[in-house]
């Protein structure tokens, strides 16, 4: 497989503080990967080392095949970054900011003001596109700014919390964004603070803390390390309840959680296979379920016992509303 | 958009007739970003316009014996002045740009790390240009009247910008040490009130008393204001032009790679 970033034991100091204490990463080319971590965990410092912002104490690092120390300028040509805050030109209008871009990346006029427009028309803004940034709302901002970082069309696009402050519409229009990016062969590194974020975008999850890899894998690999999967049923009837209860309690070994208003069964498994035997079961007893599901933690659970810390109050509130089940 | 992973050629951001390109395009944002408001040129040129009724009309009486004789001797003085602070919308321009993380954007791109700097010196012409223009413009409205021929009118006016350009790394500096734009304006009035009016261009030299005259003789403001007067209302030129010339390049000798450090510090240190 080949990797479009790869970095072993990163390591930045500033001054007292440490800001990343030996990070290892591996992303192949063309996924996305999701670094995941609190406020100071050290992804934004990662990300820009990375992108050649800032050079690294210790540890090496390349992307694309190019040190990031070596060869910054290198590494430079093939990568789109886009900051946790949005760097636009404010007096200056969408088209133009892209325009600049593209000049500064030795387009002509014409095919700068072009590949503004291409990129205006594909993150929805054509009709805003003569208007100065300062108009735009946090989502349009937000956009432009990720239009921007596509200007010289980078093999490999970081993006430090790309949905931060964003309301769950404009998220969704980012994260799609992000998505069909993949589709098309970029490699996508993202950081945040929200592990459903991770959980829906990223191949490939690295959670890291207080500068270090603190777990990596894939989300349902993250959510299977902490155990805790749930068998729920939900019941048509709710006079199926009790026939489905004794079922579970017979094949799990102990009585599940009833929640009797929305006919929901619960209980703890340790072997998924069950699931295959209960629908067998199920049928036998003629019962009709409306819902039959394999519940993994959540991200959340999952960074709880990783770090022993929730995201934090602040990030809680800020948290986009869920949508959907997680499962 | 089809993305054909070609690896692209190499691009040239490392030699320096790119960032010499680079650094026009980035120019011309700056100028760009004042066309589009150009109230940010208000306190630059409003400041000198007021300075300048005040001085003329409530001093120059005193100072000079008439408001005219006043106007005449102070105005090539202002323009050192306007020189002096449109300077110090270098290192705010700067130091906001690094703040909202636009140089971060250019920094992602395959330019030279020192374009956005020259980028931005290089716009400040445009701000120098117009602010001197507007208070040259307001002077002769007011009755002032060069006495010698354009040629040198406009050989002091590039002369000032000449000065804004090296004494604006000071401002660069400062920005770069100093983390909020807001403090760096502070910053700044702290360093260029004594420069300004430790010099003469508001009041003659002789009427100051010894210990401030030592330093107003020799000041940079000084020199280059009597090298403006002489190219504009006649008197000695050539002294106080190669005084003037020297300072120049003392400060940026010192100054530039000061703030060039200065600026490779605060980006590293990101």
């Amino acid at each position: 497989m080949s990797y479009a970033i790869q970095a072993e034991g990163l390591v930045k100091r500033y001054r007292e503080h440490t800001a990343l204490a030996g990070v290892d990463l591996s992303v192949p080319a063309g996924s996305i990967a999701g670094l995941l971590g609190p406020n100071g965990a050290g992804k934004t410092t990662a990300v820009r080392i990375l992108a050649t912002l800032l050079r690294l104490d210790g540890g090496q690092a390349s992307v694309g095949g190019f040190d990031v120390s070596r060869q910054p300028l290198r590494v430079r040509e093939i990568i789109g970054l886009t900051g946790q805050y949005a760097a636009l030109d404010e007096e200056m209008t969408g088209l133009e900011n892209l325009a600049l871009i593209g000049r500064l990346l030795d387009m002509n006029r014409r095919s700068a003001r072009a590949r503004a427009e291409e990129l205006l028309e594909q993150f929805e803004l054509s009709d805003a596109g003569g208007r100065p940034a300062k108009g735009y709302s946090g989502g349009m901002r937000r956009r432009l700014d990720l239009a921007a970082s596509l200007v010289g069309r980078p093999q490999v696009l970081f993006l430090d919390e790309p949905t931060t402050g964003l309301d769950p519409h404009s998220r969704n229009q980012v994260w799609s964004m992000v998505r069909s990016l993949a589709d098309e062969g970029v490699t996508v590194l993202l950081t945040t603070q929200y592990l459903e974020e991770a959980d829906r975008l990223a191949d490939r999850i690295t959670v890291i803390d207080q500068g270090r890899v603190v777990a990596e894998g894939r989300a349902d690999e993250l959510k299977r390390r902490t155990g805790g999967q749930s068998l729920q049923v939900r019941t048509s009837l709710p006079a199926d309840l009790d026939t489905v209860a004794g079922i579970l309690t017979d094949l799990v070994g102990r009585a599940p959680h009833r929640d009797e208003e929305s006919n929901l069964l619960t209980v703890p498994v340790e072997d998924p296979v069950v699931l295959s035997t209960l629908v067998r079961r199920l049928d036998a007893a003629g019962v009709v379920a409306d819902e039959l599901a394999l519940r993994l933690p959540s991200l959340d659970d999952v960074f709880l016992a990783l770090t022993g810390r929730t995201t934090g109050p602040e990030e809680i509130t800020e948290a986009p509303v869920k949508e959907g089940n997680l499962a | 958009m089809s993305t054909a992973v070609v690896s692209p050629p190499a691009r040239s951001g490392s030699r320096p007739g790119s960032m010499v390109r680079h650094g026009l395009i980035l120019a011309g944002r700056s100028v760009a970003k004042i066309r589009k408001s150009p109230e940010t040129l208000l306190d630059v040129t409003l400041q000198p316009i007021l300075m300048l009724l005040m001085f003329v009309y409530l001093f120059g009486g005193a100072i000079a014996g008439s408001t005219d004789a006043y106007l005449q001797l102070v105005l090539p003085g202002l323009m050192v002045m306007i020189a002096l602070t449109a300077s110090l919308g270098t290192g705010f321009a700067l130091s906001q740009d690094i703040s909202k993380g636009v140089f971060d954007r250019f920094r992602s791109l395959p330019i030279a790390r020192s374009a956005p700097l020259v980028g931005a010196v290089l716009g400040d012409i445009v701000r120098y240009a117009v602010s001197l223009a507007v208070l040259l413009g307001f002077g002769m409205l007011l009755g002032f009247r060069a006495t010698t021929d354009p040629v040198s009118v406009l050989v002091a006016v590039l002369l000032v910008i000449a000065f804004g350009l090296s004494i604006c790394w000071l401002s660069v500096l400062l920005a770069m040490l100093v983390r909020s734009p807001q403090a760096v304006m502070g910053m700044s009035m702290v360093v260029i009130w004594p420069l300004m009016f430790g010099s003469n261009i508001f009041a003659p030299t002789e009427t100051m008393p010894g210990w401030l005259q030592a330093w107003v003789n020799i000041s940079p403001i000084t020199q280059l204001s009597d090298t403006a007067r002489g190219l504009m209302i006649g008197g000695e030129v050539a002294g106080p032009m190669v005084a003037s010339l020297l300072w120049m390049a003392g400060l940026l000798l010192v100054l530039f790679p000061a703030a060039s450090w200065a600026y490779r510090r605060r980006l590293s240190r990101g």
